[in-house]
């Protein structure tokens, strides 16, 4: 069976699927959310070394993940809104980059919320977290160089000329900042060397990944059919839509 | 145009000559307004002042903190210089004549971009080993911070560039462009600085050179061309 991609790469018809889509991905993101929790916080045991405080891993391991791979799903969005020129990819990648955003400030903050019981400190400048928060900033300058450019069609090629060149560095800068830090910190702080993990703990772990990855699918379609609603305003078949003639009905 | 005959598409003759056109070009500009070339040394030589005002005095931890410091200083000074790089010739439209022009567009991306090292990097590179002293870095040490230096700032021009022509014309562009550029920023930073720390640790500079060598030659390949798409995005 052969789908023919073009046809959904037309805002028009990609609006209604989405539209199906989204709650479905917000529906597993919730059953698999309650399960992760589940197994996290009444099935995983206690931790020997760090007792109770470890459990943050079941929110802070996913959203870190997400930090990283929604990064480079906006880019792989960005290259093809530059070589096709095609407006739906550069949507997606809009819509993706405030979920990325809150993935990387979440991982900071359940991070440091971690760190305070392990390691005595907030914030320490362990290579992950430093290269996390570059990241951050990194998704800001993406988000702000889009509101900065009133022209959409512009900020679309502009904003994914800029993700893809921080996808290139993005490897980069994790390298250096690894770098910094070996020669800086010594093994003061290192997570590498944790004992091995409760097969429990891996599954709470993996099935709360699955509710990270689903829910930034839902948020990006959700937002997604925003982004569509607001720049195809003019166009007559938004105009035909029954949420779009409220007052009509 | 000058060039129009004897540079056409895809002829190697139109990158060299779409290069050295743009090159002294900005250059010559340059010359001609020398007291804001000045300016950038001054600012640089001043954030440099800053931080002994600001922390203390003593010799030792001045020592530690000084590649650091130094080096923050030029990506600052680096950053300040960028928006002159395409925002006066968009205003007057000489970066629509560019564009249209016969020689490649990355080509003359590149001279600008090596016009803009020649003019903001290359001074901060001489200025450097005396800010250093001031700092109390011994022989070796100003050595391979001017050697880091070196092939560091033409990374921060090549990358500054494309940042540069993302936000050309746009709301609030000064601030914006240190969002954008300082992050990809980090990487230089740290193989520059450390390459000081190293060579006072005893340990040889020699990894961390060769790293902002590595760095220099993939941005001076990649980022003319990602530049030169970023100046055709802001003339549409």
């Amino acid at each position: 069976m052969a789908i023919n991609w073009y046809r959904y790469a037309s805002p028009a018809t990609f609006y209604p699927v989405a539209g199906r889509l989204a709650p479905a991905f917000g529906a597993l993101a919730a059953i698999f959310a309650a399960a992760g929790l589940w197994i996290g916080f009444a099935l995983a045991p206690t931790d020997a070394t760090q007792g109770e405080a470890y459990r943050i891993i079941f929110v802070h391991v996913p959203t870190a993940w997400m930090a990283m791979f929604v990064y480079l799903v906006m880019a792989f969005w960005s290259a093809l809104a530059l070589a096709f020129n095609a407006r739906l990819s550069a949507m997606m990648a809009q819509a993706l980059a405030p979920t990325g955003a809150l993935m990387a400030a979440l991982a900071l903050w359940t991070g440091a919320f971690w760190g305070r019981p392990t390691w005595g400190t907030y914030w320490a400048w362990d290579a992950r977290m430093t290269s996390t928060l570059i990241l951050l900033f990194l998704y800001l300058g993406v988000i702000a160089l889009r509101g900065a450019i009133d022209d959409p069609r512009r900020a679309d090629r502009a904003c994914a000329v800029l993700a893809l060149v921080g996808a290139v560095n993005v490897p980069i800068i994790y390298f250096s900042v690894q770098w910094w830090n070996t020669l800086h910190q010594g093994a003061t702080v290192s997570l590498t060397a944790a004992p091995k993990m409760a097969s429990l703990m891996l599954a709470g772990m993996l099935v709360m990944s699955f509710a990270a990855w689903f829910w930034c699918i839902a948020a990006a379609l959700w937002r997604v059919r925003a982004i569509i609603l607001e720049r195809e305003r003019g166009s007559a078949w938004v105009a035909a839509l029954p949420e779009t003639n409220l007052r009509a009905a | 145009m000058a060039g129009r005959r004897e540079g056409d598409d895809g002829e190697p003759g139109g990158v060299l000559a779409g290069l050295g056109w743009a090159l002294a070009r900005d250059l010559r500009l340059a010359v001609r307004t020398r007291s804001e070339l000045a300016v950038q040394l001054l600012f640089y030589a001043i954030v440099v002042t800053l931080f002994p005002l600001a922390t203390t005095p003593e010799r030792t931890l001045l020592m530690t903190m000084g590649p650091g410091v130094l080096w923050v200083a030029a990506l600052l000074a680096s950053l300040l210089s960028l928006p002159r790089m395409f925002a006066l010739d968009q205003a007057d439209g000489t970066l629509e004549q560019m564009a249209l022009s016969p020689w490649p567009l990355p080509a003359i991306v590149s001279g600008k971009i090596l016009a803009h090292w020649l003019t903001t990097g290359l001074p901060v590179v001489l200025l450097a080993p005396l800010a250093a002293l001031q700092y109390g870095l011994d022989g070796e040490a100003i050595a391979v911070l001017v050697a880091g230096l070196a092939l560091g700032t033409p990374i921060l021009s090549l990358l500054g560039a494309i940042g540069a022509a993302l936000t050309l014309g746009v709301r609030g562009a000064g601030g914006l462009l240190a969002l954008l550029v300082l992050p990809l920023y980090v990487p230089v930073l740290i193989f520059g600085a450390g390459a000081v720390d190293a060579v006072r640790a005893g340990l040889g500079a020699d990894a961390n050179l060769s790293l902002l060598g590595a760095g220099l030659i993939v941005a001076a390949l990649g980022a003319p061309f990602a530049a030169a798409s970023a100046v055709r995005i802001a003339l549409d």
